[in-house]
């Protein structure tokens, strides 16, 4: 299954996984898994697509103001959880 | 858990996600494409009252540039049905061009095309998955819905993917009265195969109207269906379509547990009609056509009747129910073949409200807009009743081919 989350770490959109705009946000659909899920804001939608270029988790969430990281790490443990976002590959971070 | 079906539990739970959804989203999420009126079968409740094909389906050039449309508005994945879809010639090439455009395929079938090696190719494909139809767990009870033979072919079909390996494929079954007392062994048979159960409800709609009357389940079995799928609904699909039955009981059903025509769901019939369900095809919920300029896109975008279908309803009579938060007045489309108003109870409303309704109604309900059963009279030869085809191609879409 799933390593566990680690903030610390760089995470990314899973290669298999597509995004599509919607009012709401966004509706992440996993090509391998085939499961949905909803990115049910704009500015997680942001974040999730910005993952890849940072560092760590904890750097890409210094886009979204302090009250609200909580909730967004908890939406990316999820997505996490889910194989929607993956731990950045040696070759990704490399990049 | 969610899954590539009309089953869209979100990942996290926020109660506004429904109130998003009521308002309609880009694409589908849960959309039905019939690719033939053509069928092998006159199942006696056919929601979409098939039996020969229509002349005038659209083209194998026509369904490339729906799926083509359908990959540019990110449409994942497609319900495929029918008729008989695989009764098409162009089936498996159009299956193949819809994978390799990333439309994945869910695709209904009462099991005629799956031999031995079509299932050894289908476990082969990713992004496909199959559902076979069948009505009863035992022979008598789906072949009285279904006609003589067809539980056996649903069986070969089923026995043909399990031992190629397709995992997790589907035992589809609508629920009737005669076989809400096999739920167990309908799981058991799942089991067997490594299937996955999926139970939907008995719509009246095609020809489901003319036995809706005498099929539906009881009240005492919507009970039975409700906490039945309370304690395995985990492990079952339901299309969502139980949602009615949430005024049962606290623990709503999983699955987004509202109307979802127009707004997520909606229908391409074979000719290249938009209906909003796939339970719905009249004309008062015809929303346009593919083949109109703009194709799918502009029907789904700007239909009138999705607009309207995207605002919130009144609720009518329903909305001093206590209930209506959780049952949300139940399915458009079985009140309106049923005759009662689309903003009043649903005829299987647990409370009892439908029912009641019910009498009031009077004679001249609406039918589907479309019909193409088989045109065979029933001729009464003592029991069981024989069908008698007026033509031999009546019979069988695949005769002569």
């Amino acid at each position: 299954m799933t390593a566990p989350f680690e903030p610390d770490r760089g995470y990314e959109l899973n290669p298999a996984v597509a995004l599509r705009p919607e009012p709401f946000g966004a509706l992440a659909y996993h090509f391998g898994n085939r499961r949905l899920s909803f990115l049910k804001a704009p500015e997680l939608v942001e974040l999730v697509r910005g993952l890849g270029s940072h560092r760590c988790v904890s750097d890409a969430l210094a886009i979204v103001p302090e009250a609200r990281r909580d909730v967004y790490l908890r939406a990316l443990a999820s997505l996490a959880a889910a194989d929607m976002i993956v731990p950045q590959t040696a070759e990704s971070e490399g990049a | 858990m969610t899954t590539a079906s009309c089953q869209t539990a979100p990942a996290e739970r926020v109660p506004a996600l429904v109130e998003q959804f009521k308002g309609g989203l880009a694409a589908p999420i849960c959309l039905t494409w019939e690719w033939t009126y053509a069928c092998n079968l006159s199942c006696t409740h056919c929601l979409s009252s098939s039996g020969r094909r229509d002349p005038g389906e659209l083209t194998t050039a026509e369904m490339r540039s729906v799926i083509d449309e359908l990959r540019a508005m990110q449409v994942f994945y497609v319900n495929v049905g029918g008729g008989e879809p695989t009764v098409r010639p162009d089936f498996w090439e159009l299956l193949d061009y819809a994978v390799a455009n990333q439309v994945g395929v869910k695709f209904s079938t009462n099991g005629l095309r799956l031999d031995a090696g079509r299932a050894q190719r289908l476990a082969a494909t990713d992004y496909v998955d199959v559902q076979v139809s069948l009505d009863g767990a035992s022979r008598e009870i789906n072949d009285a819905v279904r006609g003589d033979g067809s539980y056996s072919m649903a069986l070969r079909a089923m026995e043909n993917l399990a031992e190629a390996g397709f995992a997790n494929f589907k035992i589809s079954v609508v629920m009737t009265r005669h076989n809400v007392p096999q739920l167990d062994d309908f799981a058991a048979l799942a089991d067997r195969f490594g299937a996955q159960l999926r139970i939907t409800r008995l719509r009246p709609s095609g020809r489901g109207a003319d036995v809706w009357p005498e099929l539906h389940p009881t009240d005492q079995q919507q009970r039975e269906i409700y906490s039945w799928l309370t304690d395995h609904g985990d492990r079952v699909l339901t299309g969502d379509s139980f949602f009615h039955l949430n005024a049962l009981g606290g623990s709503p059903l999983p699955g987004l547990n509202l109307c979802g025509a127009g707004r997520v769901v909606c229908l391409i019939d074979p000719v290249g009609d938009v209906y909003a369900c796939p339970f719905a095809i009249h004309d008062a919920f015809k929303a346009g056509t593919v083949r109109a300029p703009g194709g799918f896109a502009q029907v789904w975008r700007s239909a009138p009747l999705f607009a309207e279908l995207r605002t919130e309803t009144s609720g009518g009579a329903c909305r001093s129910c206590s209930e209506y938060s959780v049952c949300q007045g139940g399915c458009m489309a079985a009140k309106f073949f049923t005759g009662l108003p689309l903003d009043g109870p649903d005829p299987e409303c647990v409370k009892g409200y439908g029912a009641s309704a019910l009498p009031a109604v009077g004679g001249g309900l609406p039918r589907s807009g479309t019909d193409h059963s088989h045109r065979s009279r029933e001729v009464p030869l003592g029991m069981p009743s024989v069908r008698v085809p007026a033509k031999l191609c009546d019979f069988s879409p695949l005769a002569g081919t």
